[in-house]
């Protein structure tokens, strides 16, 4: 049995006191003296030229400090991308330029064209309005294959054409893959969108740039996963500020979901601003704002086809699917579609043949990038949608026919470039048929058909890769940054610690499951551990957190310094019972001498470090404060099986979730609560996207959903309670806890079980039905059903 | 939102008078002018408030029966307080979120007339009276098309007058994102005859279904609406329903309050 507060303790989260009592501390908390405030004129045109933006009346308005437009970046750098794709030619995409402030021509509706610094968000507003634009509007393209047309309008007038890359994986598999499919007893194909999402955190973008005139020194304070990479990306790349003079500080954040990975054109605004006028220049974000600013997530157009032998085994998968960049590539737009969604169309099955075609392209709508999931949840759907389709045409089970094709043997090289090092996908679907009650379904599918509604069973399985990533891998891949994670454990003079991690936490509970590791490592009270992150003034170099990747690798670079500390501490133990290293055990915070009973305690030992008066001082240095960076060897791969039960209403086509199970393979898991409210947000998304939510533009590229009158979020009232299980456990084999990371799971695993379910709850009402495109509203629903 | 001047009259008579100055505008609960102010979609240059005149508040049963709720009265009050008609108080419970219930008057909510609002299909389907500070408008004179009514600048709806009927329902099939009607019908059974009024589904805002009236009228049972439909000719269409589906919507609505009546 775990103790109190660590590994496998259900500690309460610390960090929930300040949440939950309106003491958190966010970026929008934050105001400087003499700030002042910034409003974006943002295009309410989807594409056009600008002939000229006047800001004359503007500039004289009350209380605006200064008008700046895209002139005034023409000089500096551009947004930059932070990942390349080479395409089936070897060749590298197509990059454009992303200026800070739209020049020459606006490409989506919220491109920012000009900023009014003012003494007040009012003020700022007001003057905005004066601003005389000439925009000469130009016919937008929003649809993928009709932007990919000849002659089409061209988002960026100096590429060659709106395709950013087209992607072969693995370009050498295509002939076995041919092959497989002419030779196949049964071919499944299924066309489907996986729908345009806007991410919505609870908390909107921030930024607020601050300049110390004295020292040079510039800081951001932003709403960020990531401060480290945004004080690279933005130092380097746009503003060319060294990271010595530039400190970026991202404090309590309020959710992201991927959309705050990246760096935006605000951030570097409120920086350079700062400087420019010599005063502090804030910005937030309204939500209408979020609706046209923040990176949007998913979209794709994909075809799928599965081949399968006479006894149902897969043969081989082909995949062409349509990647939506919008009109910018935001900071790891080409990596989504590609490597974290190519590489996962093996899925947890034993296909020997795979070939996965990505053509990537611009639009004129918000910039596209990683959200929940991030390719694998695009990967999943599509690969559990068609399995799903297959056993209905051959008319087998959709769970004999998952379970005949899983994968059983470890390490599993798969044709799509990775490698699984462990898993149990038999286990995982067991564990869900029980939990599931699946023996269950056919009664409570005579109850509802009793009540006059249709009621339906979703089966699906996930597999996905986490702990991103290793950083010789992704630099082959195209990433050009590293993905290591960093931690300074800092031990204090009477025995407490401050980690200061590299990984950042908006909402995921660090501060407690950061702290348990430590407590059961040196088997010291939680409470002794303090967890920092989000400043670049105080941490190591990190990577941030997405990709749920922070335990497995932020979690690992901390078990690395704190080993660090441990041996340390073993030798100055030593040292003070006058023993040898060799003999020296630690157990529950005491250093013991084995085979004695001499003992001294955690306290004592670092206590001498920083007192250093009965102390080897020749071989070891006072201190006992460590750094480590850890680079995984692999990435993880987390996997579950999920089921969901709906009943439709088949005179409306309302679907309601009636039941909702997730079994799921984390490794092993440190905090099993905050594993399970990690489940639940994901599933919550997940149901979202499958049920709700929808981001949709025009022809002409006005944005239709920019609000929550017409973008539905999902409610606790949407969702039924869930049942969570995590304890089918195949520990990771290459970082030192054995975890694997479960932040994204729940969003992956979701949406293919609501969709079969559906299918298969309108199945049962005589609906010949095989797919309906998310979000399954009531409309589309009732739609469907009339043929 | 542009800068404005604010009255806050205590009495009806105040406010008919600061009605009267230039570009003025009502403000009742403000659940819908202050989002609009918000985003900066209406800019009058004075608002009047409503919300401190006690003499728009409360809800009474008149002499007649009428049950008779202030124009004031926030959707909280009339849910909590409205228990002589069931389906109303029904009704007011389910309009919006609880900030909104307890912001959000009739009196503003019908003279703002949202085309997928509730309370005009309350009104409607219930025959009420709009008492306004200037006269009496009967619900079928009232409600003039999408956020246009019978109401003449300055006038302030300071009651509204339910007859009571024998039995009633409101069903709301809610639009998945503002949880608005997509299509909300309200059935209410007199002595004088069957009223059906529909909100949510029409580009003329709410109107009543008269067939299904005369149906139901003859024979108060779902049974009796069989073969009876719209056309989606003139119905609202967009991302959440085109106008075929709030045309069948309302026919499934419509037999639903009718079992819900009883």
């Amino acid at each position: 049995m775990p103790k109190d507060g660590g590994i496998g303790a259900s500690t309460k989260r610390r960090e929930d006191v300040r949440f939950l009592t309106g003491t958190g501390h966010y970026t929008d908390d934050i105001n400087l003296r003499g700030q002042a405030h910034v409003h974006f004129l943002r295009s309410d045109v989807a594409h056009g030229r600008l002939n000229k933006v006047d800001t004359s009346a503007a500039e004289g308005m009350p209380g605006v400090l200064r008008v700046f437009t895209g002139a005034d970046f023409a000089d500096l750098g551009g947004l930059p991308c932070g990942w390349q794709v080479t395409d089936r030619f070897g060749q590298p995409m197509q990059e454009p330029r992303h200026p800070v402030l739209a020049h020459g021509k606006v490409r989506h509706v919220g491109d920012p064209i000009a900023a009014v610094v003012a003494e007040t968000r009012e003020q700022a507003r007001d003057a905005a309005e004066a601003i005389v634009l000439d925009i000469e509007e130009l016919p937008a393209v929003v649809d993928m294959k009709a932007a990919l047309e000849d002659g089409a309008p061209k988002v960026h007038d100096d590429l060659t054409s709106n395709l950013c890359y087209d992607w072969g994986f693995v370009e050498e598999n295509t002939a076995a893959v041919d092959e497989a499919f002419e030779k196949a007893a049964h071919v499944t194909t299924l066309e489907l969108v996986n729908n345009r999402l806007v991410a919505n955190p609870m908390e909107p973008r921030v930024a607020l740039g601050d300049y110390n005139r004295s020292t040079g020194e510039h800081t951001l304070y932003t709403t960020s996963q990531n401060p480290h990479v945004i004080r690279l990306l933005m130092g380097a790349f746009v503003l060319g500020i060294p990271e010595h003079k530039l400190r970026v500080v991202a404090p309590d954040v309020g959710g992201g979901f991927g959309s705050k990975i990246y760096h935006y054109a605000e951030e570097a605004f409120c920086t350079f601003a700062a400087k420019a006028l010599n005063r502090p220049v804030k910005w937030t974000s309204s939500r209408s704002e979020a609706f046209i600013s923040d990176a949007h997530g998913r979209d794709h157009v994909t075809k799928i086809e599965l081949a399968l032998d006479a006894e149902n085994n897969f043969t081989a998968i082909r995949t062409e699917t349509y990647a939506n960049m919008g009109a910018y590539l935001s900071t790891f737009a080409p990596s989504i579609p590609t490597w974290l969604h190519g590489t996962l169309m093996a899925g947890n099955y034993k296909t020997p043949h795979i070939y996965v075609n990505v053509k990537a392209v611009f639009t004129n709508t918000v910039p596209v990038d990683a959200y929940r999931g991030a390719g694998r949840p695009e990967a999943t759907f599509q690969l559990e949608r068609v399995i799903d389709k297959a056993a209905h045409e051959l008319g087998v089970d959709p769970i004999a026919l998952r379970r005949q094709n899983f994968i059983t043997e470890f390490p599993y090289a798969t044709p799509v470039a990775v490698e699984y090092d462990t898993g149990d996908y038999h286990a995982t679907m067991d564990k869900l048929e029980e939990i599931a009650d699946l023996k269950g379904f056919a009664a409570r599918r005579k109850e509802s058909e009793a009540k006059g509604k249709l009621r339906g069973l979703g089966i699906n399985c996930y597999i996905e890769a986490c702990g991103i990533a290793p950083s010789n891998l992704v630099g082959q891949l195209g990433a050009r940054a590293g993905l290591y994670e960093s931690a300074t454990v800092r031990v204090n003079a009477t025995g407490g610690i401050t980690v200061m991690t590299g990984s950042h936490s908006h909402g995921q509970g660090h501060e407690t499951s950061f702290a348990q590791v430590i407590s059961e490592m040196i088997g010291i009270d939680a409470d002794q551990v303090e967890i920092v992150h989000g400043d670049t003034a105080n941490t190591p170099m990190g990577m941030g957190t997405y990709g749920s990747r922070s335990l497995a690798v932020g979690g690992s670079a901390m078990v690395r310094a704190t080993e660090k500390i441990i041996n340390k501490a073993r030798k100055i133990a030593a040292h003070l019972m006058e023993a040898a290293e060799g003999d020296i055990e630690l157990k529950d915070g005491r250093f013991s001498v084995a085979g004695t009973d001499k003992s001294v305690a955690w306290g004592d030992v670092t206590l001498a470090a920083y007192v250093p008066h009965n102390y080897p001082l020749a071989e070891l240095e006072p201190g006992l404060e460590e750094t480590a960076f850890y680079d995984p060897a692999n990435f993880t791969y987390p996997a579950g099986a999920y089921a969901a039960e709906v009943e439709v209403d088949p005179e409306t086509g309302k679907v309601t979730i009636e039941r909702f199970a997730a079994a799921d393979d984390f490794g092993n898991v440190v905090n099993p609560m905050i594993v399970s409210g990690q489940v639940h947000g994901g599933i919550a998304q997940g149901v979202g996207q499958a049920l709700l939510e929808g981001c949709v533009y025009d022809e002409q590229g006005q944005l239709l959903t920019g609000s929550y009158m017409d973008y539905a979020m999902p409610r606790a009232d949407d969702l039924p309670f869930f049942t969570v299980d995590h304890s089918c456990q195949t520990p990771c084999t290459h970082n030192p806890l054995g975890v694997k990371g479960c932040g994204e799971a729940g969003a992956i695993g979701s949406p293919p079980a609501v969709v079969n379910a559906v299918v298969d709850a309108l199945r049962s009402g005589g609906h010949d039905i095989t797919h309906i495109d998310m979000p399954l509203s009531p409309s589309r629903v009732w739609q469907a059903m009339q043929g | 939102m542009y800068a404005f001047e604010i009255d806050r009259p205590m009495t009806l008579a105040d406010a008919v008078k600061a009605l009267g100055a230039e570009e003025a505008q009502a403000l009742g609960g403000g659940q819908t002018l202050i989002p609009a102010l918000k985003a900066r979609l209406a800019a009058p240059a004075r608002l009047v408030s409503l919300s401190g005149i006690a003499g728009l508040k409360g809800i009474c049963t008149a002499d007649d029966g009428a049950l008779c709720i202030g124009g004031g009265t926030t959707h909280a009050e009339v849910a909590a307080g409205a228990g002589a008609y069931p389906a109303l108080a029904a009704l007011a419970a389910n309009i919006g979120d609880p900030a909104v219930r307890n912001r959000g008057t009739i009196g503003g909510s019908l003279a703002n007339n949202d085309p997928s609002a509730c309370y005009p299909a309350a009104v409607l389907g219930s025959g009420a009276t709009v008492v306004t500070t200037n006269r009496k408008i009967a619900a079928d004179d009232f409600f003039e098309g999408m956020f246009t009514t019978a109401l003449e600048d300055g006038e302030i709806i300071t009651e509204v007058r339910f007859p009571v009927p024998a039995a009633a329902s409101y069903q709301k099939f809610e639009q998945p994102a503002s949880r608005f009607a997509l299509v909300g019908v309200f059935v209410a059974k007199y002595a004088e005859g069957v009223r059906v009024a529909v909100t949510g589904a029409s580009e003329e805002g709410v109107f009543r279904w008269s067939e299904a009236e005369a149906a139901l009228t003859a024979r108060f049972t779902p049974d009796a609406l069989e073969g009876l439909s719209l056309s989606g000719e003139g119905m609202i269409s967009d991302l959440h329903g085109s106008g075929a589906y709030r045309a069948h919507l309302v026919g499934v609505m419509t037999r639903r309050a009718v079992a819900a009546a009883g």
